[in-house]
């Protein structure tokens, strides 16, 4: 039996928790507001874009905590491929956590609509009109955040994978309360 | 305790028969996080209301246009300025509202999702403005000529759409499917009343545009009130003719008013009526009482017109959202729905730019003068 002696830091793991439901929170706003045509659109809106900044701002915090603090080793019991299947997810996953934030600052500037983040708190505008363009970022917004479901998916079944079955460490080295020897 | 105090419990890998109960949990989960998100999304519940439902109903009504707004589909644009002469400052802090000169890009357009109806003196006719302030505080409106709004809800719009739809025999919609709509919606027989009473004018340049949704206005010091608004023509009132109905220039209503704004500057008072409590603000079916206190904000003027093949409001997504500081939505559900319509609206013909053909009054149009 392999041992995996060591967890991230404590650090890292309230950033990949609080992250978590953020983003999760902005996929299910965004996915939910796309549809609606109901009085709770202006308030998911609302709730959105100041929600998608913070994430933007937190994605950058954590990529730096990440080359600060570097992940713990995974187990000598994964193979290799499962290695080069974890590390791409979460490339994809730090990826699409700029990407997402970015593109909708981007489509809201090309529209342009005013970025309104709170009250008379304003984003300028990161791109110059363009109907286009907005057509096409607008597009893309939607296409990675069905992506970015999709990854945290499969990203949720390995984590469940590791807690459950595997039972070597991996889930519990990011946990924000687990079972110590 | 000796062992370092970040290391895991390690256990062996599950196998058998528990593992694979777990395999179904993990299964179970997975299964329940998609639909969750199915669900937010609205696929799984056919009937719920949606933006893509609402698209669907316009094109059912108006027909397919690539390239054109899904309502008030046929339209012209326009430029000029509001002269704002401080009144309404003490009850808005929009920097739109402090004395002085705003620029505007504006569209005159007929209601409908038809870009190539032909005019006639009942179809609703609306004007949208952009008040675009030189330190920021965007504000935009989409106003028209009725005194109140013919249904209340997204979901009222949706089924007046579909009771609208032309039946394919007749080419006409169907009056028993908009007498069973009627039949559910006593709030549009009541406001269809109050719009039909009103008097049609002859021109786009003599007709009074109204807000119909509430906002609030916010102050410097925090004071909200319930506010609607509406452009006022300075222009003569003139009611619509019997000739003018039988005009055989399809754009005759356009062209007047390319006419009139080649002539010399058309003219609107911005007139804010302010609601008291107990004022409705949530339904755009129902007036306002008549002695409600009105504000003359300012000016608007509109010195130049464009056909939307060469202009920049055919980009403009006049959302009623677009709010500065000082200006904030009710609690009237139909700006959710408006707003989330209209930015759909916008985002499908923006991509479809290259499909679209030339607007029903060209740039020729505007070169002639509206002349014929």
């Amino acid at each position: 039996m392999n041992v995996h002696e060591s967890r991230f830091p404590a650090v890292s793991r309230w950033l990949h928790w609080l992250m978590a439901v953020m983003v999760l929170t902005m996929l299910f706003l965004g996915v939910g507001m796309a549809a609606s045509v109901s009085e709770r659109y202006r308030f998911l809106v609302a709730i959105h874009r100041p929600l998608g900044l913070a994430v933007l701002v937190l994605v950058a915090i954590r990529l730096i905590n990440r080359l600060l603090n570097p992940p713990p080793p995974l187990p000598d019991s994964i193979p290799s491929l499962q290695r080069v299947a974890a590390k791409a997810s979460h490339v994809l996953l730090y990826a699409l956590m700029f990407i997402m934030p970015l593109l909708g600052w981007g489509m809201l500037s090309a529209a342009p609509y005013p970025i309104v983040i709170y009250g008379s708190l304003r984003l300028p505008p990161i791109l110059p009109q363009n109907p286009a363009l907005y057509a096409l970022l607008r597009q893309l917004h939607t296409d990675f955040a069905y992506f970015l479901f999709a990854v945290f998916l499969a990203h949720l079944g390995a984590a469940l994978l590791h807690g459950l079955i595997r039972r070597d460490g991996v889930f519990e080295s990011m946990a924000l309360w687990g079972r110590r020897r | 305790m000796n062992e370092p105090s970040d290391s895991i419990d390690q256990r062996a890998p599950l196998t058998g028969a528990r593992a694979l109960v777990r395999f179904a949990v993990i299964g179970a989960v997975l299964l329940a996080a998609l639909g969750a998100f199915a669900y937010a999304g609205g696929w799984l519940s056919p009937h719920r209301l949606t933006q893509a439902r609402m698209m669907a109903a316009f094109q059912s009504a108006g027909g397919n246009h690539p390239g054109f707004r899904r309502n008030h589909a046929k339209g012209l644009c326009v430029t000029g300025w509001f002269e704002s002469n401080g009144n309404a400052a003490t009850l808005s802090k929009a920097a739109v509202f402090a004395p002085g000169r705003v620029p505007l890009i504006g569209r005159f357009a007929l209601a409908g999702g038809m870009p190539f109806q032909a005019d006639a003196p009942a179809t609703v006719r609306s004007m949208a403005l952009r008040f675009l302030p030189p330190g920021g505080g965007e504000w935009r409106t989409g106003m028209n000529n009725i005194p109140v709004f013919a249904v209340n809800s997204a979901q009222g719009f949706y089924e007046q759409l579909l009771a609208s739809k032309p039946d394919p025999a007749s080419g006409k919609p169907s009056p028993a499917a908009m007498q069973e709509f009627l039949a559910r919606h006593p709030e549009t027989v009541r406001a269809l009343t109050l719009i039909r009473a009103r008097t049609i004018s002859s021109s786009f340049a003599d007709s009074t545009y109204n807000s119909l949704d509430a906002f609030r206005f916010v102050n410097a010091s925090g004071i909200s009130v319930p506010v609607r608004w509406a452009a006022v023509p300075v222009q003569e009132v003139l009611p619509e003719s019997g000739a003018q109905r039988t005009n055989a220039d399809k754009n005759y209503l356009f062209d007047e008013l390319i006419a009139r704004i080649q002539r010399q500057p058309q003219q609107w008072r911005l007139v804010l009526t302010i609601g008291q409590p107990g004022d409705p603000t949530d339904d755009a079916t129902l007036p306002w009482p008549e002695d409600r206190r009105h504000v003359d904000a300012g000016l608007v003027s509109i010195d130049r017109v464009a056909s939307e093949d060469n202009a920049s409001c055919t980009d403009v997504n006049y959302d009623p959202l677009v709010l500065p500081p000082g200006i904030e939505p009710s609690d009237d559900p139909l700006l959710s729905a408006r707003s989330a319509a209209y930015a759909r609206s916008f985002t499908l013909r923006a991509g479809e730019k290259r499909k679209k053909p030339p607007s029903a009054v060209t740039t020729q149009d505007v070169q002639a003068g509206g002349l014929r």
